[in-house]
């Protein structure tokens, strides 16, 4: 009678495994979901946001924005663009990258923000052109920060692509809304906990990523030769 | 390659006039300073060189080339930039770093890391350094790493924006002997900027006091500044009215135009000969103090 146990019995159970309704395949097709829309909202996110890093301008606007895409209710968003468009894998590829968007551009901004300005100042004064200072200079010190951004837009990715079995897709949320259907709460934990391992699994190896990409030479003291300024440190602190 | 700044006023976005109609040549293979106190326009004025900042109005040009016509990226190639806290990449070794401008002109690698090892001993550094990130370095050592990078494209004008501002006197002292020698090795255009009147006195071939609004208050030789300060503002910048400065010229009768020096305790330190005086030039070392503040 112990639910959880049974729900762990259920994962290692190989007969479920396997089969159009295994856990295999609907781990697949969760993964897929997510690292499309992931993958969307990179292509989008990144580039706004290391535009607004570098000339510090647009910052507001942009805040501003993806707060409200925040706020947005992503089920209701879910269901309110599938009335339009009908069943579908692009409507819920579409609503997980909105709530992707957000973390991933405030990576980057804040990423190249604390990059100090001292160094931006003389790497341009000795002769980069902006576009390598942002490759050479700004990125590689604010990467640790950018993947951070994605870090945290890919663990909501993964959690919330649950909704999909909603909306007559798969993934790992079936098991909770078939669960949840008829009562099987075994059912319904061992999809919980399959999406909670799944999770944890993204963030810990974006986490190994972003150890591995801390520049040697900041990692192993002080991020710059000069303290920031204390309005930049406000601002940092500031930011999410 | 003389830089000379024609009637050039930089006024910023806020109205604020930071350099006001400022005329100045600055003579080729020399070291000039431009010295004066926070917000005087020197650093401005450092900055148009490389047009890090454009003028309002007015014209620069480097050996008469007005340097409005030229790319900014090309010409900030060719002008060595040291500047306060070295300003180094963190994530890049001390030897990338000095080989930074010469990969971005696309020196091949090998020759461009050669080079930068040879920058390493002319400014000092052990080669065993190379391979360390700038916060493994000390204050001083990073500040001869950025003076390293400055000279790493072989530029004709070397610009130093307080490069020795955040060491301590004593390192500060050996990097400004340093800086002296290399300049006699290698006789580059030197535009250095401080706020320092005893570093100016000591590196320059020609010291340009600056007051608010980029003035210049006196320029000339430090001998002609210390001798005869040409107004109240420049006898008070140079500390000769606190009796504070080690050296202050008094009036010798007795040695005819010669000028004595004393210091601030009084003790005679040398004399300034005039060309019809009867003594020799023979300032003390002015620089074996670390300062006098």
């Amino acid at each position: 009678m112990n639910f959880f146990l049974d729900a762990l019995a259920y994962i290692v159970d190989p007969a479920n495994l396997t089969g159009a309704k295994g856990i295999l395949p609907r781990l697949g097709d969760h993964l897929y979901y997510s690292a499309l829309a992931t993958g969307i909202a990179l292509v989008v996110a990144l580039p706004v946001g290391l535009a607004i890093g570098h000339t510090g301008r647009g910052r507001a606007f942009v805040i501003a924005i993806s707060g409200a895409a925040r706020a947005l209710p992503t089920l209701g968003l879910l269901f309110f663009i599938v009335l339009f468009t009908g069943l579908g894998l692009w409507p819920l590829v579409a609503v997980l990258a909105i709530l992707a968007v957000p973390p991933i551009i405030a990576g980057a901004y804040a990423g190249l923000e604390s990059v100090n300005r001292q160094t931006i100042d003389a790497a341009r004064a000795i002769g980069m052109t902006e576009w390598q200072l942002l490759w050479k200079v700004e990125v590689p010190l604010a990467l640790p920060l950018i993947i951070g951004g994605i870090r945290s837009a890919a663990l909501q990715v993964i959690a919330t692509a649950t909704i999909a079995g909603y909306v007559g897709l798969t993934g790992l949320g079936r098991f909770l809304i078939e669960g949840l259907a008829v009562r099987n709460y075994t059912l319904a934990i061992a999809g919980a906990i399959l999406v909670a391992v799944l999770a944890l699994l993204v963030d810990g190896l974006l986490a190994l990523i972003q150890l591995l990409v801390t520049p040697r030479g900041v990692s192993r003291g002080v991020t710059s030769t000069a303290p920031r300024s204390r309005a930049r440190l406000r601002r940092a602190r500031a930011t999410p | 390659m003389s830089i000379e700044f024609r009637s050039v006023t930089k006024r910023f976005a806020d109205e604020t006039v930071a350099v006001d109609d400022f005329s100045l040549l600055i003579p080729s293979r020399k070291t000039t300073v431009l010295v004066g106190s926070s917000g005087c326009g020197k650093t401005t004025l450092l900055r148009m060189i490389n047009r890090m900042v454009d003028p309002s109005s007015g014209v620069i040009t480097i050996d008469d080339e007005d340097i409005a016509t030229v790319e900014p990226v090309a010409l900030r190639r060719r002008i060595g930039y040291v500047m306060q806290n070295s300003g180094l990449l963190p994530h890049r070794k001390v030897v990338d770093n000095v080989a930074t401008v010469p990969l971005l002109n696309g020196v091949p690698k090998a020759e461009a890391r050669e080079r930068a090892l040879e920058l390493l001993d002319t400014v000092g550094l052990d080669r065993a350094l190379a391979d360390r990130y700038p916060s493994q370095l000390s204050g001083g050592q990073q500040q001869r790493v950025g003076v390293a990078r400055g000279l790493a494209a072989d530029p004709n004008i070397l610009l130093m924006d307080e490069p020795f501002g955040a060491v301590d006197p004593i390192v500060r002292s050996e990097l400004q002997h340093e800086l002296i020698r290399l300049q006699r090795e290698l006789g580059k255009t030197v535009v250095f900027v401080t706020h320092d009147i005893d570093e100016a006195f000591l590196l320059g071939d020609q010291v340009v006091i600056l007051e608010k609004g980029a003035k210049i208050a006196q320029q000339g030789h430090p001998r002609e500044i210390l001798a005869n300060p040409a107004t109240e503002f420049v006898a008070s910048f140079i500390g000769a009215d606190r009796g504070k400065r080690r050296l202050a010229p008094v009036a010798a009768a007795a040695t005819g135009d010669d000028v004595l020096l004393v210091d601030g305790t009084g003790y005679a330190a040398g004399v300034i000969s005039a060309p019809g005086g009867k003594l020799a030039y023979s300032i003390s070392d002015k620089t074996d103090q670390a300062g006098d503040a």
